[in-house]
């Protein structure tokens, strides 16, 4: 809108800083996937070429998909984000409901209490948790991976922020009809709050597929290895790094995430938006 | 749950007489500030009802407590003689509509005018989807309730609309699926939450004309709330009006505009304002506003202050005469046509003395002008130093007897 008043070397100014940060954004991205398409001894030489010498496209992605159960991991992937992202919208919504709409004793406390708990890193409690999956002998299972996350402070928070700008004639509406208030949450508040969901349920996804951290404390068992432990395998495996097989792991894991985003491009921006302008 | 008690009123297809609303001294208040002070009110059967107010009267709440969306402190709502405080809202058998229309936003208008039928003849397991393709008495249910919406919207003259969402709706057409969907579960009584204030200036008086003929043909209670006094007036069988938590008066709008029991009543009630002078009872038991003598009878005693009101239309300018008159200079002249109000500066008077003045009469009164105007003593309101009305005999004896 104010570019317009701009001179003409002023915009070019502005496309040039513009795009030098997305060629650095992007560069790794792109050098990984050219690495996956190249030869060990091509990777580890001293000249840079773009454009791979020696094509070894198909020797690294069939070491990716059969040196490890590559699929499996996968699956696992989307076994663990979307079972995780379910069950957080299951206790997010009712509790962003209460926080945002209902009159209780100690509704203040509550928030505060989620406020309090948005301020506290992972890594934390992280060992607490660990022992409790210990005793509960819970370690290497699904469940270790899923539970310590079905309660997302921030996806409460963000969901009742979202809530609060909800007509509250619009509940009272729905009373009168005779919707009970767990009916008011799934049948009225989620459908008007779709935008929020879908920029929370991205941070999730994004987030828990990609978690390096939980999986490999709680996880030994390769049947249960989610896709960035099993791009780890080709890292200081018994023959050393193989870097084209890593390279070509490391970009399937990340492919599902590249494609859902491509697919649901404007969503996505959609969503984004929406959380910069509530936070 | 409640499909039940709807099942006898609405098969039966007689028009019961139902929908009587009372309310015993209702009180509520939100921390210290006490919003409603012991509210009492029959409301009968099929009454168009409006209760009038300022914003923060405490109207709406008074509303929502009825409608069971809100708990009052004290006291009780029943509907047909039955105490209806333990209900949930649905239960009551109520409908209300809200300022902001409040319709499902992700729902076409036909899911919304369902939606209380719905609610109300589907357990859960028949909403959910799919459940009509199994089961063949939902696939009837679901038939009945298309075609119950179906009805109402065409009462209300929008079925061409009933696919569409709510975002492209105008407001006039927002407003009537928000009747719709109150209409089709035919409640005993229908609330409104001031309805109309969303609309702009035309479409409201449209509206007004149909909800009062929708009223007349369903024939049921309806409690309308609203600070438009126009609203109140053209519309209803009685009025409450009501001031920081109290119900002043209950009466049919004549009555509350020629004959309200309280100053504050008649200030909020008429436009342009009825004119209040000050004025003391006189030892003979007579009123002197600002030099006027107005022979009324009241039983306050002499030297008492009271306040003297008297509308617009009920003054009248004139050149010489016996009756009492206060005499002032026109401030401002506002023509609007079918009237012509008259703005009076009177030494005394806390504001100008607005006359009206009819067009047809040849002489219209210009800025500057001194002009007296008659205060006749019949149609002139007492009030005393509390705001009170005071019964005020116009004593024609006493007045002949002065003439001799």
């Amino acid at each position: 809108m104010t570019g317009n008043r701009l001179g003409p070397f002023a915009r070019i100014l502005r496309h040039v800083v513009l795009m030098t940060l997305a060629v650095v954004i992007v560069a790794p991205f792109v050098w990984m996937v050219l690495c996956s398409f190249k030869t060990q001894s091509e990777i580890l030489s001293a000249e840079i070429r773009i454009i791979p010498h020696t094509w070894a496209a198909v020797e690294n992605y069939t070491a990716a998909l059969t040196r490890v159960p590559m699929l499996r991991f996968l699956l696992n992937g989307v076994i663990v984000t979307l079972v995780i992202f379910l069950l957080q919208v299951l206790v997010n919504l009712p509790a962003a409901y209460a926080l945002a709409k209902l009159r209780f004793r100690g509704r203040s406390a509550f928030l505060g209490l989620v406020l309090l708990c948005l301020l506290i890193p992972v890594h934390a409690t992280a060992i607490p948790t660990y022992i409790m999956f210990y005793k509960a002998g819970l370690l290497n299972t699904y469940a270790s991976l899923i539970l310590p996350f079905t309660i997302s402070v921030f996806g409460i928070f963000l969901m009742r922020q979202f809530f609060m700008t909800v007509p509250d004639d619009l509940i009272d509406a729905a009373r009168v009809d005779g919707m009970s208030e767990i009916g008011i949450v799934w049948r009225v508040m989620l459908p008007t709050a779709v935008p929020a969901l879908v920029a929370f349920g991205i941070f999730s996804v994004v987030a828990h597929w990609n978690d390096y951290f939980w999986p490999l404390i709680v996880v030994a068992d390769q049947a249960l290895y989610t896709p960035p432990l099993g791009v780890a395998f080709f890292r200081l495996n018994d023959q050393g790094t193989s870097y084209g097989p890593l390279m070509a792991a490391a970009t399937i894991s990340i492919a599902p995430l590249v494609i859902a985003f491509l697919l649901a491009q404007r969503r996505f921006i959609e969503g984004i938006t929406l959380t910069g302008m509530k936070a | 749950m409640s499909g039940a008690a709807t099942g006898p009123l609405t098969g039966s297809g007689a028009r019961l007489r139902r929908g009587a609303v009372s309310l015993q001294s209702i009180s509520k208040s939100f921390g210290a500030q006490n919003v409603l002070k012991q509210i009492s009110l029959d409301i009968a059967s099929g009454e168009f009802l409006t209760i009038l107010g300022p914003s923060g009267c405490g109207k709406s709440t008074l509303l929502r407590i009825i409608a069971g969306l809100e708990t009052q402190d004290w006291g009780t709502v029943s509907i047909d003689g039955q105490v209806v405080d333990h209900l949930r809202p649905a239960a009551r058998i109520i409908a209300m509509v809200f300022q902001s229309y409040a319709l499902y936003p992700h729902l076409s208008v036909l899911d919304n005018i369902s939606m209380p039928l719905r609610l109300s003849r589907l357990n859960m397991l028949q909403r959910l989807p799919g459940a009509r393709y199994l089961h063949p008495g939902t696939r009837r249910a679901e038939g009945e309730i298309k075609e119950a919406a179906r009805a109402v919207a065409g009462i209300l003259r929008i079925e061409e609309l009933l696919a569409r969402k709510p975002r492209q709706l105008s407001g006039g057409q927002k407003q009537r699926v928000a009747l719709g969907r109150a209409m089709v579960r035919e409640p005993r009584v229908f609330l409104m939450d001031e309805p109309l204030s969303n609309l702009d200036a035309e479409l409201r008086v449209h509206m007004r004309a149909e909800i009062a003929q929708l009223h007349r043909r369903l024939a049921t209670t309806f409690i309308y709330v609203t600070h438009d006094q126009a609203e109140a007036m053209t519309m209803s069988d009685r009025i409450v009006v009501m001031m920081e938590g109290t119900a002043l008066q209950v009466a049919p709008p004549k009555e509350i505009y020629e004959n309200p029991n309280d100053l504050s009543v008649a200030r909020f009630v008429g436009s342009p304002a009825i004119n209040v002078l000050p004025g003391t009872i006189e030892s003979d038991g007579s009123i002197d506003v600002l030099g006027a003598r107005l022979r009324l009878r009241t039983t306050l005693p002499a030297g008492a202050r009271v306040d003297i009101a008297a509308r617009p239309h009920v003054l009248s300018a004139t050149a010489h005469t016996d009756a009492p008159t206060v005499t002032g200079r026109v401030v401002h002249v506002e023509n609007l046509g079918a009237d012509i109000f008259v703005h009076v500066g009177v030494e005394g008077a806390p504001a100008p003395v607005v006359m009206r003045h009819d067009p047809a009469l040849a002489l219209t009164p210009s800025l500057g002008d001194q002009l007296t105007m008659v205060l006749p003593p019949a149609r002139v309101l007492v009030f005393d130093d509390r705001g009170r009305r005071v019964s005020a005999s116009s004593d024609a004896s006493v007045e002949q007897h002065a003439h001799v």
